[in-house]
């Protein structure tokens, strides 16, 4: 798993990927209320849209962690926004397809990230 | 729910009749005629009346009851300033009448911006735009203007706090220039390292509100300012919050260059229904040649307007503002007078320290220590230890008859519950809803379904505001015949 400074996460699992959302951006959103979904087939640079996040408090974009083109949305978030609260490393936004897997290496590994989020706090 | 009055329609009502017209009647070119019918509804006088009469009692507003909408500065509204607003020689008044047939309407708009500079403690205003966040986007273009005339044309960005209200960064966007946000510290008030860190001669400035949204007073205040003026930044005050200060502090002692007010909340207009507002924007001397033109002039006796200010931004509103918005604030500002302003923010912090001292032993204080006319409450230990909301508690409010207050704003605090009493409400009005609120925090302990529920005595109950938000059905159609 690796994870980009907008607090995406991003799990590559044989041919795809899954794109979710880290716990502190679901700490920092509070309870999801809903989720505009990825469209199928929607080819993305690294930091276009992916989708939408709506929670009580505000609406957030969901950016690609690296290009590639959108293979299915998680539409059991259609229903269940706040599995993502629940359980944002199980629950993925969209499954996908990396165009140039040597983007992943632009991104952080988890003890990485965990500095960021520290240093970002201080 | 209401019928839509579509739905009251039958064919054939009428709720007027007029005499037979004298004029011959004229047959319009099929082009320019409508070929469906207009589907308006067909309903008769007194179903009209008592179909609006009957949603108007739906409405919740200050003149029924409490409101304690943080950030909004729902106060009550003296009715003798309608009254002033109302007088004939005001509301018959037309923009293009001639200067000479106008003096009294020039007199109380340029007497108005020299209470609001006496305020302030700054030495010009503008009265044309029409709200808070129009005020706003003036003020921006002011400091945009300043800098582009002394030719000073590197700065891009404008910075705004972590706390902000959404208007900020939305006006200063809107103004052209890149949002840069700076922190909050632990004690809820401008990371000063921070700003240090930010500000460059790429800035043009920063946007602050004081108190600021957490209802506390940015006490690094003139600090702020040196920061932001050594670097060639200008300081914007929002005046949200001025509710808190009149009387007491101006924003120009404080380093601000230019502030804005928003007229509807602190100076008595009702608000809240959408308008109409009022944002005049206030300047430090040598800003003044940039407002917004016209400006209401004297010369000796005579009042004018003058047009002739080559360096103004431009006109930021059609003829001069909502001009029946700032006779309220000027009727409101001479009713008051110097003393009654002060004494109005006095109470107004008073009131907000006596709602947060009561309620103190139910909720979570992130900041806790005085606060000014308003304060942030988190519902984290309700979210944490019995799973409710703060969007829960808020519509139980209702329940007890209050308009809730603002929730989850500002976005740095936790299940946030934003207060905001006002001084125009008695000891007797804060005590029954301190404990309507720690009633409801025995609730979400005791019974949390209530709260899940909640609001069980409204007209409507929970909505689902997602949908509402994502579909929302805004006009009527009629049912197509299959």
């Amino acid at each position: 798993m690796r994870f980009t400074r907008d607090h995406e996460w991003i799990k590559k699992e044989g041919k795809y990927a899954y794109i979710g959302i880290t716990d502190y951006a679901q700490q920092q959103l509070g309870d999801i209320v809903y989720v505009e979904l990825a469209e199928e087939d929607l080819v993305l640079q690294q930091g276009d849209v992916l989708c939408a996040i709506e929670s009580v408090k505000t609406a957030a974009e969901v950016y690609m962690p690296v290009s590639g083109t959108v293979i299915e949305a998680n539409a059991e978030l259609e229903d269940a926004p706040e599995k993502i609260n629940e359980d944002p490393y199980g629950t993925y936004l969209a499954k996908i397809i990396i165009d140039d897997e040597t983007e992943l290496n632009d991104l952080m590994t988890e003890d990485e990230y965990n500095e960021f989020l520290e240093s970002e706090a201080e | 729910m209401a019928e839509l009055i579509f739905n009251l329609s039958k064919e054939g009502k009428c709720a007027f009749s007029l005499p037979e017209s004298q004029v011959p009647s004229y047959e319009i070119d099929k082009k320019y005629t409508r070929e469906d019918d207009v589907s308006l509804p067909e309903v008769s006088e007194v179903d009209v009346i008592r179909h609006f009469t009957n949603i108007s009692r739906n409405n919740y507003g200050v003149d029924q009851g409490f409101y304690p909408l943080g950030s909004c500065t729902m106060k009550y509204n003296p009715k003798v300033n309608e009254d002033v607003a109302g007088l004939q020689g005001f509301t018959s008044l037309h923009p293009y009448q001639p200067e000479y047939q106008v003096q009294g309407a020039l007199k109380a708009a340029y007497e108005l911006g020299g209470y609001l500079c006496e305020i302030t403690g700054m030495k010009g205003a503008t009265l044309q735009p029409a709200a808070g966040a129009h005020g706003e986007m003036t003020g921006i273009m002011i400091i945009k203007a300043y800098h582009q005339n002394r030719n000073d044309n590197k700065r891009t960005k404008m910075i705004v706090p972590d706390s902000a209200h959404g208007t900020n960064p939305a006006s200063a966007a809107t103004a052209g220039y890149e949002i840069v946000q700076v922190k909050s510290d632990d004690l809820g008030l401008v990371d000063i390292d921070a700003l240090a860190a930010l500000m460059d001669d790429e800035t043009a400035g920063l946007m602050l509100t004081n108190p600021n949204t957490l209802g506390l007073f940015e006490s690094n205040i003139t600090k702020i300012a040196k920061i932001v003026h050594d670097k060639g930044g200008l300081l914007y005050y929002d005046g949200a919050n001025l509710n808190a200060i009149m009387g007491i502090a101006r924003p120009f002692d404080m380093g601000f260059d230019v502030v804005h007010f928003n007229l509807h909340k602190t100076m008595s207009t009702p608000h809240g229904g959408g308008g109409p507002g009022s944002g005049p924007v206030c300047v430090r001397e040598d800003l003044v040649r940039f407002l917004p033109k016209p400006v209401v002039c004297k010369d000796g006796e005579r009042y004018y307007l003058d047009h002739d200010r080559k360096d103004a931004i431009g006109r930021v509103k059609a003829f001069y503002g909502n001009y029946l918005v700032y006779i309220k604030a000027l009727a409101y500002i001479l009713t008051m007078g110097p003393d009654g302003l002060k004494k109005a923010s006095e109470t107004a912090v008073l009131n907000a320290n006596y709602i947060m001292a009561g309620i103190k032993d139910s909720f979570v204080i992130p900041y806790d220590r005085f606060c000014m006319h308003e304060f942030v409450l988190s519902g984290s230990r309700q979210k944490e230890q019995y799973g409710i909301s703060t969007l829960d508690m808020a519509k139980r409010l209702l329940d007890y008859g209050y308009h809730p207050p603002t929730i989850y704003f500002p976005l740095i605090v936790h299940e946030g519950m934003m207060i905001e009493p006002t001084e125009t409400e008695s000891k007797e009005t804060l005590d029954k809803f301190i404990e309507a609120l720690n009633k409801i925090a025995k609730e979400a302990k005791t019974n949390p379904e209530l709260l899940h529920d909640a609001p069980h005595n409204t007209y409507v109950r929970r909505l689902d505001e997602v949908t509402a938000a994502r579909n929302p059905v805004l006009k009527w159609e009629k049912e197509q015949d299959e």
